[in-house]
């Protein structure tokens, strides 16, 4: 019944969908934390910029983000992220294009485990002279983080699941193979449910430690 | 009695809206196929390929495949106005006629070991070989093997992008999107060299009125793409459509059809196949 599965490197695409999400994660994480802190800021032009990039970002289809990066950045103005070979370029395209749209659902994540902290606590550390980026890094994020736990882990479940996407500009991940394996063996829903069975073993993992790692570090108020 | 007066204005106005959105849906929207009425007919196409099957702006429909498709509807007893267009995306194809979706369908849709598994076919209507689509100054590409060093593109997944990746071209580069229009892109500003697929996409697309003369195709054959009509499997429809075809060939129509949709692009192509005759790749 499966035998259609023969001569396909079913696991070197699982593979690039795997590093996909892990570096696209990475890059949400930095860029989504950097994001929410500018919105929870002092200066109003940061905070302006973070409402205004979540806002617009938020709201714009991943595929078209992802095409845009290839179109419009590579095709277009010849942004090609330090490679020659178009493998090497999609693949950063796609990571870049994936950062810049997760990062705005991190961002929102993570402002929501600020809105957590007590504001007393902030106003203390105000009091006894530690400046903004001090506040955050010692007092307000660490918390912050530890009650978002759960939350980021449906951001980055969701996340596996739009490395699809990077199909649309021809990254050799795992809706690509589907899409190769679906034009030739003629089996649409076992080559889809095979590939269904792929993503959950990759998500349900995902979301059951870190669901246990959200209830250990979860702050206790 | 005004506030009923103004019930009754609201009641039949609504009546009004809700049956004239009804009969504007019926006109506009996609009809399901309606078994009961036998005069009607369902067919199966692409809606997005110039030439070959294409869904134009103003809801008319026109191509290679739209012709074919007409010409057999006619001969099995439906008019133009009694057909109704669907389109059949590639992966969709053999659950469509295995669900009987459609009648049939002619969707650039070739004819293969695993395909012929599920679904009959009529037919092959035309042989079509892959192929390159190249900017009109390049002369660079004049063999296949010219292409190892080129920038190719195709649609992701698509029979062509694996051709290339495993035969014709292992050390080109190969971008896949997720459509030809993306490729064409690529293919003006000079990112990519070359797209490749089935001669007859190619030379539908280079006659499209806002490409005429920027691209030529190569004319290498480097693939065997036998386009048949899929039919249910088991289906009666298989003989009356292969009479079909044989007619539509005889008459010349055929012929006329294939200079209609690629003959602006200098397409060589290849005499009608005989039915039930398979190129096979070697």
């Amino acid at each position: 019944m499966f035998d259609f599965l023969e001569g396909y490197d079913l696991l070197g695409a699982f593979w690039v969908t795997v590093q996909l999400t892990f570096w696209s994660a990475l890059g949400s994480l930095v860029w989504g934390t950097l994001l929410a802190a500018m919105r929870v800021g002092p200066v109003p032009l940061m905070r302006a910029f973070g409402t205004a990039y979540v806002t617009v970002v938020r709201n714009i289809p991943l595929t078209v983000i992802i095409v845009f990066t290839s179109l419009g950045l590579f095709q277009t103005l010849g942004i090609s992220l330090g490679a020659d070979r178009f493998t090497t370029i999609n693949f950063r395209l796609a990571v870049l294009g994936l950062t810049a749209y997760t990062s705005a659902f991190v961002c929102e994540a993570l402002r929501s485990g600020i809105n957590t902290v007590p504001l007393g606590q902030v106003e203390a550390a105000r009091a006894i002279g530690l400046s903004f980026p001090q506040i955050l890094r010692i007092i307000v994020l660490p918390q912050a983080f530890r009650s978002v736990v759960g939350p980021l882990t449906n951001v980055l479940i969701a996340l596996t699941k739009n490395t699809t996407v990077a199909a649309a500009i021809g990254v050799a991940e795992a809706a690509l193979l589907m899409r190769e394996m679906i034009e030739n063996e003629a089996q649409l829903i076992l080559v889809s449910a095979v590939f269904a069975f792929g993503f959950i073993c990759l998500t349900l993992p995902t979301g059951l430690l870190l669901g246990r790692l959200a209830k250990k570090v979860a702050v206790k108020r | 009695m005004n506030a009923l007066r103004t019930t009754r204005t609201l009641v039949a106005s609504a009546t009004a809206v809700v049956l004239a959105l009804g009969s504007a849906s019926l006109a506009h929207g996609a009809v399901p196929a309606d078994h009961s009425d036998d005069d009607q007919i369902t067919i199966g196409i692409k809606f997005d390929q110039p030439g070959i099957g294409l869904k134009t702006p103003d809801g008319t429909y026109t191509g290679f495949d739209v012709d074919v498709a007409t010409y057999i509807a006619k001969q099995l007893g439906h008019e133009p106005d009694q057909i109704v267009w669907k389109e059949a995306k590639s992966a969709d194809r053999e659950t469509m006629l295995q669900r009987g979706d459609v009648d049939f369908i002619a969707a650039s849709y070739s004819i293969n070991d695993e395909r012929a598994e599920k679904v009959d076919f009529a037919g092959p209507y035309l042989l079509a070989h892959q192929d390159v689509l190249i900017r009109a100054d390049d002369d660079s590409i004049k063999q296949p093997s010219d292409l190892n060093d080129k920038k190719l593109c195709s649609v992701t997944g698509s029979t062509s992008a694996q051709n290339v990746k495993e035969k014709i071209a292992p050390d080109a580069q190969l971008q896949e999107y997720g459509g030809y229009s993306e490729c064409l892109t690529g293919l003006e500003n000079g990112v990519i060299d070359a797209l490749t697929t089935d001669d007859s996409i190619l030379a539908g697309y280079a006659a499209q009125d806002e490409f005429k003369g920027k691209f030529k195709l190569g004319g290498f054959e480097m693939s065997n793409e036998n386009y048949g009509i899929g039919v249910q499997k088991g289906s009666e429809l298989k003989g009356k459509i292969n009479t079909a075809l044989e007619k539509m060939v005889a008459d010349g129509s055929w012929d006329a059809a294939v200079e209609k949709n690629f003959g602006p692009a200098n397409y060589q192509n290849e005499p009608a196949p005989k039915i039930g005759v398979i190129v096979e790749n070697d």
